[in-house]
């Protein structure tokens, strides 16, 4: 027998949150954390989480799992699971709108201020611009974010400046426009990023890279970041 | 709220129409029930099948076109067919232009790779490589360069809000819907001069499914409720390779790359039914072959009930390049490392090629009293939930994406056109918006009865074994009287909790009904379709029945029975194909 111990708010309910301990079964098998929140909330219907591919691509179920954040759908109870306990809390950092749902609008403005889509203003050829295999390869590591937040909700700098700095999230979908060499805007997204936040704020602490569910770097693309802007002001 | 255009769902097809409308300055919003990039499209895997000839400089759209109506098993309308095949280059390299991050060749064009039931020349030419993909996240690609490209015309986003009912006025036209804000609880009339469908597709009506938990058919269930037919909903794709016990889907790219399928004796099985083709013939086909190896005892695995699919001989660099999320969830969900060892598959739901009808303009139908094709004013759908139909009885590979941009942008340019001209309805009453409460209310006043969840599985249950790969009538004859069973206490479903902030009970109670309405009428057309064809296999009717059966079905929910609606084979820049025996 298992002990899930689940963060609780319902903000028409509750006064303050608490976390609500359910016993669960997992019948020896080595459920995902999402099965298990799925089967609880059968036994308790205002229970409330987002989901949606169960397969670790849409990015909707980041939560914090026994303290480390990750996605509930790819995570089993085996790698989750402390002496019989499973702790369940909403990522970190953000507002609270009911149990593990997050207000993700702050993390969003973020991603939306770095300008997010191909820039290129040349009247585009009638087939597809071409692209070598070795610019295209430069994207991999970028483009498969699935802006589930987790790295940005474990970000110190994220905590404190949640409007100012960009986050990792942010940044490494900037440096995913900056790094493709069918975007001609290079110019504007540096000048945009060069105040002392958007990007200075990282303090390279590397808890983004440590959680990202999909292997991402974070880190090494505000590196990357970072010399562009320091040659760029030269 | 006030709207030119209501687009109701954030996939691949909506966005690409709101695109369309918003890049023309018109006031658009998107309704989705979750973050636009966490719609369902995000999971598609292979890619989009198109003739850019990028891989085949003499690659040509007719013969796309000739593999998608023979695939359809001649169901498929060869107008729009057509429509897809030709103007689909330009809408994928539209996409290209956007950002879409396609994996390249050594040309720097867009990589291409093979899929099941692509050929060169029209059939005689051999196997055509024609999937363009980024990866094998492609779909993921594809939706993110979208709801980037609408983040940049201003589209409105209103996100996490659920579309309950219709909303018609005295003149029977669509003029909106009844949405939830899920984080408030706040409901009102979204009102728009066109609303476009694009809510994806259903697979959450079977028990196993490759498809994501926001499938639920509410477009079809909605669209039902207001009277409106689904046409040839009884053509459900079971995917050959579903991740055994977890219903995750493994890409036919995989396959495409070399990968192929092996019983218990390690034969490779397909060369037996598909000598050509083999592991790429049509999905239906190879769906079938597998069930009948699992059925006469060469199933792999203590219970014998899947079978292994062959990736290890492709090599750990060809794997790394080509499938990384293969990979990944392989090792997630199967605890099998592709690198190292077979993945055991089992054909899953995946893809619902019924919908709602509509023309190449997305215009939704409805049949008259003669019989005759209606427009619905003021009402269009494109995307897996409508049925256009390029697909008939069973999708070919790469086609959902590609349908999505073609008819989604299609949608968009028509009613841009539409709106440029004008267009006027008159106003909803208090009593057509009553009207269209009255399901909501029902349900926020329900006082007993069952919990969401344990209707739907078993709902799930009825589907899965009376509606499954194989079908019989008489089997088919005891789910439908279960379902009519099940019906009532569906439609009385208990709303324990009343709350109204992010109250995801509500919305998964609504999705129930719509589950219901979809799988009902899936049984009805099932059982009423008495041939063979494509994804719908009989064991009382084997063959295929073209005297009587080369048409769309057509359900009405008013009636609960289905009618028929001929294929439409009026090509704008060639003679048709007939239809021929399908083998591969
Ligand atoms: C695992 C998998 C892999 C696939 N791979 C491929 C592939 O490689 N190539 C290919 O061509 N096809 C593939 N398909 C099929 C293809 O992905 C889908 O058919 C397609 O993405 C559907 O897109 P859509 O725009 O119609 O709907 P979806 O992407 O499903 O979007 C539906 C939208 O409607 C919204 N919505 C639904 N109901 C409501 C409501 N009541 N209120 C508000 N919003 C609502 C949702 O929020 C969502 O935004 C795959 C399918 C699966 C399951
Ligand atoms: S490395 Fe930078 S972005 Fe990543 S967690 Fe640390 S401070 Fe945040
Ligand atoms: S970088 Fe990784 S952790 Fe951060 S949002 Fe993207 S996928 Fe999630
Ligand atoms: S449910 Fe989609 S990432 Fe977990």
């Amino acid at each position: 027998m298992l002990t899930v111990s689940v963060y609780r708010y319902n903000p028409e309910a509750d006064e303050a949150p608490y976390m609500q301990d359910f016993p669960f079964d997992s019948e020896g098998k080595d459920l995902m954390v999402l099965d298990v929140l799925e089967k609880l909330k059968v036994i308790d219907p205002s229970l409330v989480f987002r989901r949606s591919c169960r397969e670790g691509v849409c990015g909707s179920d980041g939560v914090n799992i026994s303290g480390k954040n990750g996605l509930a759908c790819i995570t089993p109870l085996s790698e989750a699971v402390r002496d019989d306990k499973l702790v369940i809390r909403p990522l970190p950092g953000l507002p609270v709108v009911r149990d593990l749902v997050i207000d993700m609008s702050q993390f969003y403005a973020q991603y939306e201020k770095i300008k997010p889509y191909m820039m290129n203003e040349s009247a585009p050829p009638e087939k597809e611009r071409l692209q070598s295999q070795e610019d295209r390869a430069k994207l991999d590591g970028l483009y498969e974010c699935i802006l589930c937040a987790c790295c940005s909700t474990a970000c110190p700098s994220f905590w404190w400046n949640p409007d100012k700095f960009i986050g990792p999230s942010g940044l490494l979908q900037a440096y995913r426009f900056l790094a493709d060499t069918r975007d001609t805007a290079t110019e504007e997204r540096l000048t945009d990023l060069q105040d002392p936040f958007s990007v200075f704020r990282c303090h390279g602490i590397m808890n983004c890279v440590q959680v990202c569910p999909k292997g991402l770097n974070p880190t090494k693309a505000i590196g990357h970041i970072r010399t562009m802007l320091v040659k760029n002001a030269l | 709220m006030e709207f030119d255009a209501v687009i109701v769902g954030g996939g691949g097809s909506g966005m690409r129409a709101a695109l369309q409308l918003a890049q023309s300055g018109y006031n658009t919003a998107v309704i989705t029930k979750v973050f636009p990039t966490r719609s369902h499209t995000v999971s598609a895997q292979g890619g989009i099948t198109c003739a850019i000839a990028s891989e085949d400089p003499d690659d040509q759209w007719q013969w796309h076109m000739y593999d998608t109506v023979k695939g359809s098993d001649y169901i498929g309308d060869q107008e729009a067919i057509e429509y897809m095949c030709q103007t689909g280059p330009q809408a994928v390299f539209e996409v290209e232009h956007m950002g879409l991050p396609f994996s390249r060749n050594d040309s720097g064009r867009i990589y291409q790779r093979p899929f099941g039931g692509q050929s060169k020349d029209f059939g005689k030419g051999g196997q055509a490589a024609r999937t363009c993909a980024a990866a094998d996240r492609t779909g993921h690609a594809l939706l993110h360069t979208l709801y980037q490209g609408n983040l940049r015309n201003k589209t409105v986003f209103l996100t996490e809000w659920f579309a309950v009912d219709i909303v018609k006025n005295a003149d029977s036209s669509v003029v909106g819907v009844i949405a939830i804000n899920i984080e408030s609880g706040e409901t009102v009339f979204v009102s728009s001069k066109a609303t476009v469908f694009a809510t994806g597709g259903a697979g959450r009506i079977y028990a196993s499914t490759t498809n994501a938990h926001i499938c639920t058919g509410d477009g079809i269930g909605m669209s039902l409720r207001a009277g409106y037919p689904v046409q040839d909903i009884e053509m459900w794709q079971f995917h050959p390779t579903g991740i055994h016990g977890a219903g995750t889907l493994v890409t036919e790219g995989c396959r495409g790359e070399g990968g192929y399928l092996v019983n218990k004796d390690g034969e490779r099985f397909m060369e037996r039914y598909a000598p050509n083709a083999k592991d790429l013939a049509g999905r239906d086909v190879v769906a079938r072959s597998m069930v009948l190896e699992i059925l006469e005892g060469r199933g792999c695995g203590k219970e014998k009930d899947h079978v292994y699919l062959k990736l290890d001989h492709l090599g750990e660099e060809t794997l790394n390049a080509k499938l990384p999320g293969i990979l990944e969830l392989s090792r997630t969900f199967a605890h099998a490392d592709p690198v190292k060892e077979p993945i055991p598959v089992v054909p899953t739901c995946h893809y619902m090629m019924g919908g709602i009808p509509t023309n190449v303009d997305g215009q939704a139908l409805t049949i008259d009293s003669q019989g005759n094709d209606e427009v619905i004013d003021g009402f269009y759908a494109c995307g897996e939930a409508a049925c256009v139909s390029v697909h008939g009885a069973n999708r070919l590979g790469g086609n959902s994406l590609l349908d999505l941009i073609v008819f989604g942008r299609a949608s968009g340019l028509f009613i841009e056109n539409q709106l440029k001209e004008g267009i006027s309805h008159s106003d909803a009453g208090s009593d057509d918006i009553d009207f269209a409460m009255e399901r909501l209310n029902k349900i926020n006043n329900s006082k007993s009865g069952e919990k969401a969840p344990v209707l739907r599985a078993e709902l799930q249950t009825i589907m899965q074994n009376y509606f499954g790969v194989f079908r019989r009538g008489d089997y088919m004859k005891k789910g439908v009287e279960k379902l009519d069973e099940l019906r009532g206490r569906v439609e009385n479903v208990y709303l324990e909790d009343k709350s109204n902030a992010f109250n995801t009970a509500r919305i998964e109670a609504l999705e129930l009904q719509n589950l219901f309405e979809t799988a009902y009428a899936t049984a009805i057309a099932a059982e009423g379709r008495t041939e063979s064809r494509g994804a719908h296999a009989r064991e009382d009717f084997q063959e295929r029945d073209d005297e009587n059966w080369l048409c769309h079905s057509i359900y009405m929910p008013g009636q609960r029975e289905i009618g028929k609606r001929p294929v439409n084979m009026t090509l704008k820049t060639m003679e048709p194909f007939e239809p021929k025996v399908r083998t591969y």
